[in-house]
């Protein structure tokens, strides 16, 4: 991608990616990336574990190419403030996310003694 | 087939007539109260046949200062709801002591303290910095309307249909009786299986649909409007503050409408993500909601900041003190208020890591705040201060807010909220930067921009004596509460057993009736300055000798705002423009293409209205009808194609020439 953005002029960046090529790349992509996932779960070689984290990477770079192919995302777009929206968005996910993970986990683990229960009086 | 209770119920879902609240002698006065002034407004509105002139002029405007000012006149008047609400509750609460059960049973009172929670943030604050937002924001940067003029009005509306809801609680059914936030278990089907919850939920999810796309609209407008040479780092505070408001706004409040959605899943289908049982966390509510919440604190007082900024600067004749470490602040508050939400639930048992982590950063937020507090100050060293209303307004809140801020940085030490978590020491903290922050903030700025919007000043004597009850009120009303808080008195009691606190609730009651007085001098100031309009008008459209563009044009603005887009050269491109010497351009004027007004903002934003009400109401016909005629209603939208005009030059002409006639009179004068 950033390899012919350079080579246009700034504002026929987002030009490209809207081909017909473009589109199609996206469209195969997709495919694959959906298709790989669905036959995980059905054959289920690997076990329930991996196959989630498996997915759910596929699920992050699925997200990657909408966000380039479909979307027409780049670092040049808008004059850079659809990368710093970008970027914002993802800084607001990871902390909600992650913190959401964290704040809940120490919460479980302290609020929840569970196996204790019986003993309390 | 049907009997006629199936039949009635199918119509009409779970609204009887026992659903009205006839049993309760205060609220049927009330509804008597405001019907009897509803037919009178609308006999009024009538009999001066004015209903096609306020819809073709107001309620199908795209422009966006009329916009601003609905939502100016939306939050001012439920202002005056919520502090009926406010007032109900300090009157409970000096009364209710040595046995007596004061006025308010439990039922009604738990709708009070929530009704006003709700209301006065959703609809009065909100209302109030989005209007001022809307109208001063275009004009700062020099453009002639928001990005999505269209988009703009129905957001309008649909913050109207939310508080709509609200007020149709009042009357029909009852409000939530769960607190402003309204947290499971308690906001669960199960330990309410009334109407209140889903008044709450349904009214705040119609509401947030106009705040979020505002919030797009404003970025938009912020990012690709400004004038030619007002660089990000050349545009004014204000609409810095505005920028990084609506930032949060589109980051945070998706959050609440998720948390919200998941909340009324829970209670219209039966799922279990904030149930006690089958793997249920209401904690996890608490998480996300204040994940929106913190964020939305700041989407508040940022704006204010703005406004104290603009005031500031310009009531000293200086330029702002430290613009730089402004921007740089205001962009580290809106990043730091993501990372403080835990320090709302320290009591919820996540352990010594996690709470100090959210204790410091929490603490870190107050050196930005405090950076901008001394910028003010520095701002004012050797200005020539006028204290002209906006700056009076200033000045209490630098006073009052430094003492709401530390106490807030006292509530962020983990143990020391372990003590005041939920008691009374909590809510004057809030109340104490809300009113002092965003409400002086406001005030100052409906003080400054009104005669902008309006051509003439507002009355200084009753500004005066609103500014003195308000400010004394709110420290009778607030420190009172503080001591109560640290004797370990909690929030939202009803009747009291230890009758030596009986004073302190009398004091905090006196301060109550002092705000009363400081609204009401307010009403009769705004009512003054139309009688007084003559001798209070403003022909130059800059009143204050201010610095940005906003005061580069008439007051009120044209239409168009400006004939020609400014340029600009400096921070403060209006000062700039008059040191140099701007000469006001008399010829050469062209058409302007303008955004045509258009009445389908009202039409979905009431097709919302009745939605939500059958699905509060379980009147499933009434939802799916509206749904399905609020998509065709948007679809049939996209085919009008008659969405803008010119304004002929010759209109343009002749505007500008009556404008420039009055300069001339108001020179010779």
């Amino acid at each position: 991608m950033s390899s012919d953005a350079h080579a246009h002029a700034h504002d026929s960046a987002d030009a490209h990616a809207g081909t017909r090529q473009g589109q199609l790349i996206g469209f195969g992509a997709s495919v694959v990336l959906t298709a790989i996932p669905f036959l995980l779960v059905m054959h289920g070689t690997l076990d329930k574990q991996a196959t989630a984290l498996i997915i759910m990477a596929f699920a992050a770079v699925q997200v990657v190419v909408h966000m380039i192919f479909f979307l027409h995302m780049n670092t040049k777009a808008e004059g850079g403030w659809t990368m710093m929206a970008l970027i914002f968005t993802i800084i607001m996910v990871v902390i909600a996310l992650s913190g959401s993970l964290w704040v809940m986990h120490h919460l479980t683990t302290n609020m929840m003694p569970v196996h204790e229960m019986g003993q309390t009086p | 087939m049907f009997d006629t209770a199936d039949l009635t119920k199918l119509i009409f879902g779970r609204l009887t007539l026992e659903s009205l609240p006839l049993h309760e002698p205060i609220i049927v006065g009330t509804f008597a109260m405001v019907a009897l002034g509803g037919l009178a407004l609308f006999g009024a509105i009538t009999y001066f046949r004015l209903w096609g002139y306020l819809w073709r002029e107001w309620f199908t405007t795209v422009d966006h200062k009329r916009i601003g000012i609905m939502y100016m006149v939306l939050g001012i008047v439920m202002l005056l709801r919520g502090f009926a609400d406010a007032l109900m509750m300090r009157l409970q609460q000096a009364i209710a002591f040595n046995g007596s059960e004061g006025y308010l049973n439990s039922h009604h009172y738990d709708q009070v303290f929530t009704a006003h929670g709700v209301i006065m943030i959703f609809f009065v604050a909100m209302p109030l910095v989005t209007g001022l937002m809307n109208y001063v924001v275009p004009l700062q940067i020099g453009a002639r309307d928001v990005s999505f003029p269209f988009l703009n009005n129905f957001s309008f509306w649909m913050t109207t249909a939310g508080a709509v809801l609200v007020m149709c609680s009042l009357f029909v059914g009852e409000f939530a009786r769960t607190g402003w936030l309204a947290y499971p278990p308690l906001s669960n089907l199960s330990y309410s299986p009334d109407v209140g919850v889903d008044y709450y939920i349904w009214a705040l999810q119609v509401a947030g649909v106009g705040t979020l796309l505002s919030g797009v609209n404003l970025i938009c407008t912020i990012v690709k409007m400004r004038a030619p040479g007002m660089t990000m780092m050349k545009m004014p505070v204000f609409t810095w503050t505005s920028l990084c408001t609506n930032v949060l706004i589109v980051a945070s409040f998706p959050v609440l409408t998720a948390v919200l959605a998941l909340l009324s899943l829970d209670r219209y289908v039966g799922t279990n993500f904030f149930t006690n049982d089958f793997g249920g966390d209401p904690m996890m509510y608490v998480n996300l909601i204040w994940i929106w919440g913190h964020p939305e604190v700041y989407i508040l007082i940022l704006p204010a900041f703005g406004i104290f900024s603009e005031v500031t600067s310009t009531f000293s004749g200086k330029r702002l003190f430290g613009y730089t470490s402004m921007v740089y602040a205001t962009v580290v508050i809106t990043i730091l208020s993501y990372l403080v939400w835990l320090h709302h639930f320290f009591t919820m048992g996540s352990g010594a890591s996690v709470n100090s982590f959210f204790g410091i950063t929490t603490m870190i937020i107050s050196i930005p705040t405090g950076a901008k507090m001394f910028n003010w100050l520095f701002t004012m060293y050797r200005g020539r201060i006028r204290f002209e209303l906006p700056m009076m307004w200033t000045v209490a809140f630098m006073l009052t807010f430094v003492i709401g801020g530390m106490t807030g940085v006292l509530l962020a030490v983990p143990p020391a909220d372990f003590v005041l978590h939920n008691s009374l020491f909590l809510v004057a903290h809030f109340h104490n930067v809300i009113i002092g922050g965003v409400l002086f903030g406001l005030f100052a700025g409906i003080a400054y921009w009104f005669p902008k919007a309006f051509g003439f000043k507002l009355d200084v004597f009753w500004g005066k004596m609103s500014f003195w009850f308000w400010t004394v009120g709110f420290y009778f009303a607030f420190m009172p509460l503080y001591v109560l808080g640290l004797m370990g008195v909690t929030r939202r009691l009803r009747t009291f057993d230890d009758p030596s606190l009986q004073i302190w609730f009398v004091i905090a009651g006196i301060g109550a009736f002092l705000i009363l007085l400081g609204i009401a001098s307010f009403l009769i100031q705004i009512a003054v300055s139309i009688l007084r309009r003559e001798q209070l008008a403003d022909v130059s459209g800059d009143p204050w000798d201010a610095r940005t563009l906003e005061w580069a044009t008439s007051s009120p603005p044209p239409a168009y705002n400006f004939a020609f887009t400014p340029v600009v050269h400096d921070n403060d491109a209006w000062w700039d423009m008059k040191r140099r010497g701007y000469v006001r351009p008399l010829a050469g004027f062209k058409a302007i293409h303008m955004p045509s007004n258009t009445g389908t903002g009202v039409i979905l934003a009431g097709l919302s209205t009745t939605m939500a009400f059958g699905l509060i109401w379980y009147m499933w016909w009434m939802a799916a009808g509206s749904f399905v005629a609020l998509l065709a209603v948007a679809i049939g939208h996209t085919f009008n194609y008659h969405r803008s005009f010119h304004i002929p030059a010759d209109e343009v002409v002749s505007v500008e020439r009556a404008r420039t006639e009055l300069l001339a009179a108001g020179a010779k004068s």
